[in-house]
């Protein structure tokens, strides 16, 4: 609970806060950008707040990073300003538009009336250029959101901002002093330009794929009959293990509040003092690794909602989503806020500090990783089934462990005997259904350990003969009688204890989805009444983006939710990237098995091959959008309208 | 080159019919408020190879090949030519193939193009000329191996059939070592255009390309040529070498 000291002192802070940025904004003389970093206390771009809040957007000739660059402002400053809610007030937000093109805002994570919610051709018709559309809603939630434009890829030109939603009620964790810290990928080229790239040569902005040399490089490691059968698996499938990021830093600079890592953004604080950090990934297609060397942070809210505090040195944040975290200096020194681009490629970069112009060291990047078997699991490639008479007689020592969903169903007469020494650990949601014919014998020293959610229903025939020291401890089958998983069990095939691709979870302690859990439990306990399972699928080559294979374009109907049930949403990540999913209008529970602290997220991190699954409750009549939040792949057709009626 | 007028008119016509847009779906939204996300359609020109050949007979030659297209992710137009100028022949330019085809998506990596195709001199009557149905598969075979294979009749009911590969070989990150061959064979004998009935002739190249930047690479490189039974007899009473080496210098850019 929040002493009423902090809450006093926060609330004067604010108020310092939004003198200096509605007084910047209002005089013009002294526009936000050019503010010495961390004057203000909360946001360099100053704030709006109020019964009536207007924004202005243009798209005028600003620096960015020391280069002329035209991005999209809002009330001048690109990314626009901080707007500052109260919950149980009514918002009105009046957007006025001076682009020469269409434009709209999406007020991203809040709970509001479907023709509020800012997505034309959905909840309106969009704002044609010299008109104006004000968005009228209660606010009924409070935390740390963001806005951007829901109109072509106007996104990437920094038309987005932060929203901060303040409590009605006192938080369930108290601070001195917050700074919002807002990520976004910034690029010279136009946005059509970076798409047509994408489009035309895939791997267009991907300067740090394999070479020769890495080949060399592993042979020396893992020897050359390892080394060819990994790349000889990656070369068949035409695909690059090196695909982390579609568009990087060889044409990104990635910001931290608008500003360059060079410009060295400042937040300040008082040794001692705790510090709310309302950290928000604004990016178009960037996901970020974030850690303040030398600083512990306590998540304490995840997508706006408050969650049970867990201490970490590093977390993942994808596209949309954000985090709280607070973190506690008490030396006399500075920190540098160091995130790291999910590929490696670039960096953005802030100080906390006592005062301006102190610096700490930056980290030095991590390597771009490769992407292993577990991206594959959902991949046309890793489909064993129909496979027949083959013969694995003699494998030995193999490590088949962190296998997940595989479908080994429909493989006949098979040969497995004299295998030796196999580690079989942390296989997950495997099908073994319709085996037949196989030959088991002579296996020995077999660790089955930690298989999850297996189905070996009808294999027939099997010789299991002669298997000797084989551990089949803690197999669990979690499929229940009823047919359904039970509510929060976490499906098989998810990885929500992985930090994901290029963490080494021995390094420091990363946070998982695992970790997260509801700080008291969400209202709705329902058990879902039924699954709608959506493979997220993409054609890489062709830079094509879909749910279930159908693009936007393709698709005859919206996904219908009916009003007031209680349904389970999976999805099924067949493709080689991580993919940020976003439901407007209502929450997703992501069921990561935290019982009935089932946390609800806007955003969800769902990573290749993985099976990721979330309850809704359908309480929002009207049509929402529903998407894959890179914008690229938005754009390229991963979207769909769910309808609730 | 009335020829060439009357391709380019089919390419406008099929373009047209590519940009029909497409329709949102059905979820209340009242008319005239567009749908949230749009089909998108694209257009590149690729110049593979804009090259010097320099022969081991002495000839000297500019080469090239492109392909160019435009459409959506399954549907899309094609333009591909390839063809030589050889320098002090006293003839213009000649196009060994420029094929307008309608390309169609069939599987991840394999798009399926039919349509029409030209052989001939470009602006002059230096060269004889004939058309073509062209059918072609283009795409990449597991490896990454880039092929292009086309099957053509021509106006005169000839058959051939050509297979082109290569492959990237990636040094650095900006420098590939680019294998590549080229097969040509035929149904019937048409000694105008110096084909033979069978195999033609077999091309293995090897380039060396740098990446100024994606859209621009200059390259340097050689190949090996022969050419076997008609085409090579045909070639030798024309008093040339049915096989030979060349070496080349030239550009790989795209818009």
């Amino acid at each position: 609970m929040a002493s009423p000291t902090s809450t006093l002192s926060r609330r004067q802070l604010l108020k310092i806060a939004s003198a200096l940025g509605l007084s910047t904004a209002a005089l013009g003389l002294r526009p936000a950008w050019a503010n010495p970093s961390g004057i203000n206390n909360v946001y360099p771009h100053g704030a709006v707040q109020g019964r009536d809040i207007s924004l202005a957007v243009r798209r005028e000739s600003l620096p960015i990073a020391g280069r002329k660059a035209r991005p999209i402002t809002l009330n001048g400053t690109s990314p626009g300003p901080l707007i500052r809610l109260r919950e149980g007030d009514d918002a009105s937000l009046k957007v006025v538009n001076l682009l020469d093109e269409d434009t709209s805002i999406h007020w991203h994570g809040l709970i509001l009336p479907p023709e509020m919610d800012g997505v034309p051709g959905i909840s309106f018709a969009g704002i044609a250029p010299g008109q104006n559309f004000t968005a009228r809603f209660p606010v009924n939630q409070n935390g740390t959101y963001w806005y951007h434009s829901h109109s072509g890829l106007q996104e990437q030109l920094g038309h987005a901002g932060p929203m901060i939603i303040d409590a009605a009620q006192p938080e369930p964790f108290s601070y001195d002093r917050e700074h919002v810290l807002l990520l976004t990928d910034w690029t010279f080229e136009e946005p059509e330009t970076v798409f047509r790239n994408l489009k035309v040569a895939e791997g267009y902005y991907n300067y740090q794929e394999r070479t020769i040399a890495d080949f060399f490089d592993d042979v020396a490691k893992n020897g050359l009959g390892d080394t060819l059968a990994q790349r000889s698996m990656w070369e068949q499938m035409r695909m690059s293990s090196r695909d982390i990021a579609d568009v990087t830093g060889s044409t990104y600079t990635y910001l931290l509040n608008g500003h360059a890592s060079r410009d060295n953004w400042t937040g300040l604080f008082k040794p001692g003092e705790k510090l709310r950090l309302r950290v928000i990934n604004g990016s178009a297609m960037s996901y970020f690794d974030v850690r303040i060397p030398g600083l512990k942070m306590t998540v304490v809210a995840a997508d706006g909602q408050p969650v049970q505090p867990v201490p970490v040195d590093e977390f993942r944040i994808a596209v949309a989503e954000t985090y709280d975290v607070l973190v506690e200096p008490d030396v006399n020194r500075a920190y540098t806020i160091f995130a790291e681009a999910m590929d490696r490629s670039g960096y953005a970069r802030g100080t906390l500090a006592p005062r301006l112009g102190m610096v700490a060291p930056i980290p030095e990047r991590r390597r771009i990783a490769d992407r292993g078997m577990e991206a594959m699991a959902g991949h046309g490639g890793m489909d064993h089934s129909a496979m027949t008479d083959m013969d694995d007689s003699d494998m030995s020592g193999m490590d088949h462990s962190n296998m997940q969903g595989m479908d080994h169903s429909n493989m006949q007469g098979m040969d497995h005997s004299n295998m030796q020494g196999m580690d079989h650990s942390n296989m997950q949601g495997m099908d073994h259904s319709n085996m037949q014919g196989m030959d088991h014998s002579s296996m020995q020293g077999i660790d089955h350990s930690n298989m999850q959610g297996m189905d070996h229903s009808s294999m027939q025939g099997m010789d299991h003969s002669n298997m000797q020291g084989m551990d089949h401890s803690n197999m669990q089958s979690a499929t229940p009688a009823g047919g359904l998983l039970s509510a929060g069990t976490a499906q098989p095939g998810s990885r929500y204890d992985q930090p994901g691709i290029g963490i080494d979870p021995q390094e420091r302690h990363v946070l998982t989805y695992s970790d997260l859990k509801a700080y008291s439990p969400w209202p709705d306990q329902r058990s879902p009444g039924r699954e709608l399972e959506l493979q997220l699928t993409g054609n890489m080559e062709r830079y094509m983006w879909s749910f279930d294979g159908e693009k936007f374009s393709e698709v005859d109907g919206p996904i219908l939710f009916e009003h007031g049930e209680r349904l389970r949403l999976i999805f099924f990540n067949t493709t080689m990237m991580e993919h940020p999913i976003h439901l407007h209008g209502m929450w997703m529970e992501l069921e990561n098995g935290a019982g009935e602290l089932i946390p609800r997220k806007h955003t969800l991190n769902v990573k290749p091959g993985e099976r990721v699954s979330a309850l809704v409750s359908a309480d929002a009549p009207g049509s929402w959008a529903f998407h894959c939040h890179l914008l690229y792949h938005m754009d390229a057709g991963m979207f769909r309208v769910v309808k609730v009626a | 080159m009335r020829f060439i007028a009357r391709e380019l008119a089919g390419a406008s016509a099929l373009a047209i019919m590519l940009t029909v847009p497409a329709h949102a779906d059905d979820y209340d939204a009242p008319p005239g408020w567009g749908a949230p996300m749009t089909e998108h359609y694209f257009g590149t020109f690729l110049i593979d190879r804009l090259e010097y050949d320099w022969t081991d007979e002495n000839e000297e030659a500019v080469v090239w090949d492109f392909q160019g297209w435009y459409g959506g992710d399954i549907q899309r137009v094609y333009i591909k030519g390839e063809g030589a100028n050889v320098q002090g022949d006293g003839e213009d330019a000649e196009f060994e193939s420029l094929d307008l085809l309608y390309s169609h998506l069939i599987a991840d990596f394999w798009e399926l193009q039919g349509g029409v195709g030209y052989q001939g001199g470009i602006a002059s009557n230096d060269h004889p000329e004939r058309g073509f149905a062209v059918l072609s598969l283009f795409g990449q075979m597991p490896y990454r191996f880039e092929v292009d294979t086309g099957l053509r009749v021509s106006d005169e009911g000839d058959v051939s059939a050509d297979f082109e590969a290569e492959y990237d070989l990636r040094l650095t990150q900006r420098t590939y070592l680019q294998p590549r061959t080229e097969i040509t064979a035929a149904a019937q004998e048409v000694p105008e255009f110096g084909v033979g009935k069978g195999l033609n002739s077999v091309r293995v190249g090897m380039r060396l390309r740098y990446e100024i930047s994606r859209k621009f690479a200059p390259y340097i490189g050689g190949y090996w040529q022969k050419q076997y039974g008609d085409t090579a007899d045909i070639t030798r009473e024309l008093g040339n070498e049915p096989e030979g080496t060349g070496v080349v210098a030239g550009v790989r850019m795209w818009f």
